[in-house]
């Protein structure tokens, strides 16, 4: 045995800081290195504990695709449902026990593309929801497709020649549809992205905060963009903090400037908030609202 | 235990299936529904979307179908008894989430007020093409229940059914009733709260940590929990071992799929429903369900005239398939005559589980009105030379 494995032998292990947030029975987990969701999950984790949620009344709830698997590693009560249908899975969750913080973590494909009426009506009816969208640009774990996120001219394997077709402005889309909040940050913005989920968990009403983390395996390669650390990189110099831009004004361009920051912060009534006004207004005593606990029978 | 008094009202009434049925969830204990218009099942959420506020109930008109039955998977996943309405179009973009209750193994109820099909189809009309979909319209392999109402008094009764059977198999069941018995009205006799059985949801004692959502000890169904107590579970749509973690291997695919298999076709014999009547000498018998099971009765009648002997079994559960009756039945009898609102679904189960030892008669109608009465008469008469 050589020195210096012993010397390697002599490190002391001390437990990652969000260890007890997460599965770690399950780790190592399925992202490839430099891709920026585990750095979003990091965050969200961080948020969780100085947010002092009870995590025993905290769900979460996924989609389908690589930011699909959040759910699977976060240590809660943990939904790994339907491609798209993260948002109305979660919708009953929340429904069903209306003491529930439930968060959606997914995909732009997923909650934009293949969810995306789910995504606008949540947002319509102000469904009690923290919405955290992971958008890396592309379809990742099916190899890289076109998404509805894929910026104008970038390549993807379905558009090898470039993309023609206009993406989703999600901000906008968002925020047009009712969103309390709005947020975007890239995944490098650690402490940004932390506050903001930290913001977002206390709010209530149809929450939506974008984190972009371009695909660094194939929306790099694709566009020969170097390696996924440069592409990190490059997005996060490229990046103008303008809190309280005009959602409608937040586009992203292929390799352009992106615009992150607080875009939306409103104090509304959230869904069942409005229920409980307009059935006690209309039905007065005579409304029975579900517990908090839900509508489960117990003897 | 005994339903919550706040959602029984009992009493005599003058009820059309659809909102029996309505009655029959509340009764239940259902307090959650998510679904999307559709003609001829919409009777159904109105009638609870007007009473479940003075229950603690929330119905939610969600903005498809696809949500609607994601929805109903998530409420059930909080213990709330959960339940979506529909017909065949919306039927079709359930089917989806149906396949992610069945291996989540989740309690819940999908009705489908059956119309003609396919496609837009019939909207207003009735039919009983919805059968086989109700079996194997998700992909992969699954099992579930399916139950069919012949009249507004069963849709209310059937659904208390449903409910209890979701609980104790944790499978969707599709309430499957047909246009015809969804629009009739007739009398509906709702007992008191307390002389109706419930089955509610069968949590776990296990303590956080000792917990495992898919661990069986022997069972054929595993113990629940809900979300928000503590246990922070996982659970996928994906192949999963005992933790509710994805597996992806032939290993785990085997245990994982064939229980869900196994836990129906094991107990198929306390899960079906069948009313028999003649089968005792009969040289034909005729198997019907749904609106068809009364009119074959009539036709059963006109045959008899000719001195026929007919026996007659009605198909209360659809799936799991009586099997074993049919096949006892088969060595003993001339023919099954089988009539239904399709172009032979039923038919074909029959056909496959007579192994040839007796004849199967189709009688079929491709919807938009019921058989006339004579048709199933000559088949009979038919089947019995």
């Amino acid at each position: 045995m050589s020195v210096a494995t012993k010397e390697r032998m002599e490190v002391i292990e001390e437990e990652h800081p969000v260890a007890p947030f997460l599965r770690m029975d399950r780790i190592p987990h399925i992202w490839c290195s430099t891709c920026g969701i585990g750095t979003a999950v990091k965050c969200y984790a961080t948020a969780l504990e100085e947010s002092g949620v009870d995590l025993d009344k905290a769900a979460i709830v996924s989609g389908i695709g690589c930011t699909g698997r959040v759910a699977g590693y976060m240590k809660l009560d943990a939904f790994h449902s339907t491609h798209g249908r993260a948002i109305p899975f979660a919708t009953g969750l929340k429904l069903g026990r209306p003491e529930l913080l439930v968060t959606v973590f997914s995909g732009d494909g997923d909650l934009s593309g293949i969810g995306g009426n789910h995504f606008i009506h949540a947002a319509r009816r102000r469904m009690d929801l923290l919405v955290i969208l992971v958008n890396n640009f592309i379809y990742g774990m099916t190899g890289g497709q076109n998404a509805p996120t894929t910026p104008l001219t970038a390549k993807s394997s379905t558009m090898p020649f470039g993309n023609y077709e206009p993406p989703f402005n999600l901000p906008h889309l968002a925020a047009s549809c009712g969103a309390t909040y709005v947020a975007r940050w890239t995944s490098l913005h650690i402490r940004r992205l932390t506050k903001a989920f930290k913001e977002a968990i206390d709010r209530k009403g149809f929450r939506f905060i974008e984190v972009i983390a371009p695909c660094s395996t194939l929306y790099a390669r694709l566009n020969r963009l170097g390696t996924g650390f440069d592409l990190m990189q490059f997005y996060h110099h490229s990046t103008e903090i303008q809190h309280g831009a005009d959602p409608a004004e937040v586009d992203i361009g292929f390799q352009d400037k992106i615009i992150c920051g607080k875009f939306v912060d409103e104090d509304k009534p959230m869904m069942l908030d409005l229920m409980h006004e307009h059935y006690k207004k209309t039905l007065g005593d005579k409304y029975v609202p579900m517990p908090p606990e839900g509508g489960w029978l117990h003897e | 235990m005994k339903a919550d008094p706040a959602g029984v009202l009992a009493g005599a009434h003058y009820l059309d299936g659809d909102f029996a049925c309505g009655e029959g969830a509340m009764a239940a204990g259902c307090r959650f529904v998510g679904g999307y218009p559709i003609t001829p099942s919409t009777e159904v959420v109105e009638r609870m979307s007007r009473r479940f506020p003075m229950m603690g109930g929330i119905f939610i008109q969600m903005e498809d179908e696809l949500a609607s039955m994601a929805a109903v998977v998530g409420a059930s996943w909080t213990g709330t008894k959960s339940m979506t309405v529909t017909s065949g179009p919306g039927f079709s973009l359930m089917m989806e989430n149906i396949g992610l209750g069945a291996m989540m193994e989740t309690p819940c109820v999908v009705v489908n007020v059956q119309r003609g099909g396919p496609s837009t189809g019939l909207p207003t009309m009735v039919g009983q093409a919805d059968v086989m979909q109700a079996r194997w319209g998700s992909h992969g392999d699954y099992e579930l229940i399916a139950l069919s109402p012949q009249s507004p008094q069963e849709a209310f009764d059937l659904t208390i059914t449903a409910f209890n059977l979701s609980e104790i198999y944790r499978v969707p069941v599709m309430f499957m009733l047909d246009e015809c018995v969804g629009h009739m009205t007739e009398k509906v006799v709702i007992p008191k709260a307390e002389d109706i059985e419930i089955v509610p949801r069968r949590l776990t004692k296990k303590p956080p940590g000792e917990f495992f959502p898919y661990r069986v000890n022997g069972n054929s169904v595993p113990e629940f929990a809900r979300a928000g107590d503590g246990y922070r579970f996982h659970t996928t749509g994906l192949t999963h071992d005992e933790r509710g973690y994805p597996v992806m291997s032939a290993d785990c695919q085997e245990v994982c799929v064939k229980r869900l298999l196994d836990k129906i076709n094991d107990n198929a014999d306390d899960i079906i429903m069948l009313e028999e009547e003649d089968i005792d000498g009969a040289d034909v018998v005729v198997i019907a369900f749904g609106i068809t099971a009364r009119v074959a009765r009539m036709g059963i009648e006109l045959a008899a005239k000719k001195g026929i002997k007919i026996g007659f079994i009605r198909m209360i559960t659809l799936w799991p398939f009586p099997e074993k009756r049919i096949r006892e039945l088969a060595g003993k009898i001339k023919a099954f005559v089988v009539p239904e609102i399709n172009y032979g679904q039923m038919v074909l189960e029959v056909e496959r589980c007579a192994g040839g030892k007796a004849a199967t008669v189709s009688v079929p109608h491709g919807g938009g009105g019921v058989h006339d009465p004579d048709v199933i008469r000559d088949a009979i008469v038919g089947a019995a030379k």
